[in-house]
């Protein structure tokens, strides 16, 4: 099977990928990397954390480069003054949607949020912070959600259903109330389809879902979803 | 409720600044001009016991030692312990010497800051010296080999600390309930035995110092809240000093113990908890006397007085000597905080050569895991300045439902007050406010070292509000710093 390649410029530099490409990897595979915290590798692109918007010339809306795929003769602006100026403030929303305190919280020093802060520069957050306080699900023999952390990118929902084909996790409710559940709205130890497979907690960028008593250090695996999936496609 | 401005014959400002350990002193006078009483107030609030309601019980060591930036370790400890409680299991035995290490270098780095950042001062330059050279700068600059020896034997505290739990300050990411994340490596353990030398001659030389200065502090130790009163803290099984574990001892003023705790859950039936309208701080008592009739003390001085013997060589030495300040093994001076907390000092450095040298520290078994066992755990540690307690309660799923702490501080509450008004009595003569009887008052709250950043001599303003009030309420006089 013949792969159509497509030329096209990213930050001004002449590339050429296959067609169906998605803008963010196009430009992880030419060097470019653009911030994002809902993507991971092996999974279906969500769309969700609105980290990747990309320029394209041409066009004044901006494009979230995980689900936009590439065109012909596209010029894409993957970093300029007022990407970085929303990237910002798309990790400010985050910080100030639920309770997020760096300094006691399980993933500090392993969290994709707090590495994603430092990398852009925020270093105060301008709108007022809502300090969730929704209780915690430790019903679960080891596995715990502190739905307080948590920043919506449904990695962990992904990679239940997509990976290990359970579709436990998902969402309820809309916007800033989305909460993610297990099965109709359980607690987890009642969880009927949970396999407790940990996975969800494998790829929980933040401190929201983790294994009790494990450092987190140990527990998180970005590359699981990808690795699955390429030895599945072995067979 | 906070209140603002006069009411009858009390005053009440608060709060005075950023309170974040600030402290404010009021004063009351006769109609004689003569001081009637005097009131230490900490008008600071800081809510650990009820935000951290509804968190799960793992994290409580991470949030709790937020409270303190100088002793992070000891709330470690002790709620460590209280959530080894709650798990309901005995930690391997490396993980409790890895975490007495660390306490030792808590200590060493606490007692050093004392006394050479925010004591010495005092005691090498004087009472009445000039205030803006009365900090470190003015020791640096005074006996500079002495400042330097202050600096590296705080590093080497710190050190420990880091080298044990991976970070010197808030280093909560080690401790786990039922033992520690990770065990100590050979060439950490290492590097603290090769400084190990340099901290014990420093230890000495400092002890030594003190010892010499005593001579002319006599009127000091005679009216710095030299007052009888009880002492609490922890033994070993066998009566010496422990800052770990062991039993909680109360002592009388003639030396008698007054109340053996051995099950450190059961400190509520020693201990009860008074509060007053005019300070955020509580006011603990021993039960069996009432309050305020049951005023104790911690802290350094308490633990060499409840204790029998300290357990190294060179501290024991120590230790007998200044046993025979005062009858029957009981010191009473406040003043003597000073000199309790450089043999306990000694002692550290001692007992963290000791730990360091049992090969046992190296062992890689350091982890124990546990669900939720208990759904109460109680936490008894000795900090720098006293008795440490955390008391936890949790729902089946680990949650906390009840938190109790009680800070080390706390304890000497009543004992302030009582050394306060003491120093006032004999230095605040007329109804004028003079530098050296502020700065004897701040000296006397300093031997406690509590913890408030009104005890830290620093550079540039001090955070104290001495008030000056006649008998009808009327503010006299007031200084600020």
């Amino acid at each position: 099977m013949s792969v159509n390649l497509l030329k096209l410029k990213i930050d001004g530099v002449e590339v050429s990928v296959p067609e169906g490409t998605m803008i963010l990897k196009a430009a992880k595979d030419n060097g470019i990397i653009i911030p994002t915290l809902c993507n991971l590798e092996g999974l279906a692109p969500y769309g969700g954390c609105r980290l990747c918007l990309v320029e394209i010339s041409g066009s004044p809306k901006l494009f979230p480069a995980c689900i936009t795929p590439v065109g012909p003769n596209m010029e894409i602006t993957t970093n300029s003054d007022r990407l970085k100026e929303y990237r910002k403030m798309v990790v400010q929303m985050l910080l100030a949607e639920r309770t997020h305190i760096c300094s006691v919280c399980v993933a500090n020093d392993h969290c994709e949020l707090q590495a994603m802060a430092n990398q852009l520069g925020v270093d105060h957050v301008m709108f007022e912070r809502k300090f969730t306080q929704e209780p915690i699900d430790s019903t679960h023999d080891f596995l715990v959600i502190d739905r307080n952390r948590c920043i919506l990118c449904t990695r962990c929902i992904r990679i239940c259903d997509q990976i290990e084909g359970v579709h436990t996790l998902d969402l309820k409710l809309r916007g800033k109330d989305s909460e993610v559940i297990m099965d109709l709205d359980e607690h987890w130890a009642n969880s009927c389809s949970c396999t407790s497979c940990r996975k969800c907690a494998k790829v929980c960028p933040v401190g929201a879902i983790y294994i009790e008593g494990e450092p987190i250090g140990h527990t998180k695996n970005k590359e699981i979803a990808a690795f699955i999936r390429d030895r599945r496609n072995r067979r | 409720m906070v209140k603002q401005g006069r009411e009858g014959n009390k005053i009440y400002i608060s709060p005075v600044t950023r309170i974040e350990g600030h402290a404010q002193v009021t004063i009351l006078l006769n109609d004689d001009d003569t001081v009637k009483d005097a009131l230490f107030k900490v008008v600071d609030f800081r809510g650990f016991e009820k935000f951290t309601e509804g968190r799960p019980f793992y994290e409580m060591p991470a949030i709790t030692s937020r409270a303190c930036g100088i002793c992070p370790v000891s709330h470690l400890l002790a709620s460590a312990k209280a959530c080894d409680a709650i798990v309901g299991i005995n930690p391997p035995q490396t993980a409790i010497m890895l975490r007495r290490l660390m306490h030792m270098g808590q200590m060493i780095q606490s007692h050093a800051l004392n006394f050479f950042h925010l004591s010495s001062p005092d005691l090498l330059l004087g009472m009445d010296s000039d205030p803006t050279k009365r900090n470190i700068m003015g020791i640096i600059e005074k006996d500079p080999e002495l400042a330097m020896r202050g600096i590296k034997l705080r590093k080497f505290g710190q050190e420990i600390i880091e080298k044990v739990a991976g970070k010197k300050i808030h280093s909560a990411d080690w401790i786990l309930p039922g033992g520690a994340k990770w065990p100590l490596t050979k060439e950490r353990a290492d590097f603290l035995r090769a400084s190990l030398p340099e901290a014990l001659d420093s230890a000495q030389k400092t002890l030594e110092l003190y010892k010499g200065l005593l001579g002319g502090l006599e009127e000091e130790v005679e009216n710095f809240g030299n007052f009888p009163s009880y002492y609490m803290g922890l033994v070993s099984p066998n009566g010496g000093i422990e800052h770990y574990d062991g039993t909680l001892r109360i002592k009388d003023q003639c030396g008698n113990v007054a109340a053996e705790c051995v099950d450190p859950t059961k400190y509520r039936d020693f201990i009860g908890e008074a509060i007053e309208p005019w300070s955020f701080m509580k006011f603990p008592y021993f039960k069996s006397m009432g309050y305020p009739g049951g005023a104790y003390r911690v802290g350094p001085l308490a633990r060499l007085n409840v204790a029998s013997h300290c357990g190294t060589p060179l501290a024991d030495e120590e230790f007998k000597e200044f046993k025979k300040l005062g009858k029957n093994g009981v010191v009473q001076s406040t003043f003597h905080y000073h000199y309790a907390r450089l043999i306990e000092l000694l002692f550290c450095v001692e007992n963290a050569q000791r730990l360091l040298e049992d090969p046992a520290i190296l062992s890689e078994h350091v982890t124990s895991k546990a669900l939720v066992n208990n759904y109460e755990g109680v936490g008894v540690a000795e900090a720098p300045r006293g008795t440490l307690i955390h008391h936890y309660k949790v729902d089946p799923q680990g949650m906390i439902t009840w938190n109790n702490m009680i800070i080390a501080t706390e304890h000497n509450n009543i004992a302030y007050n009582k050394a306060i008004t003491q120093v006032a009595k004999k230095y605040v003569k007329a109804r004028e406010l003079q530098e050296g009887m502020l700065n004897r008052v701040e000296a006397v709250i300093r031997a406690f070292d509590p913890c408030l950043s009104c005890a830290t001599h620093a550079v540039g303003q001090m955070p104290l509000d001495v008030q000056l009030v006649d008998s009808s309420g009327k503010l006299v006089d007031r200084k600020i710093r």
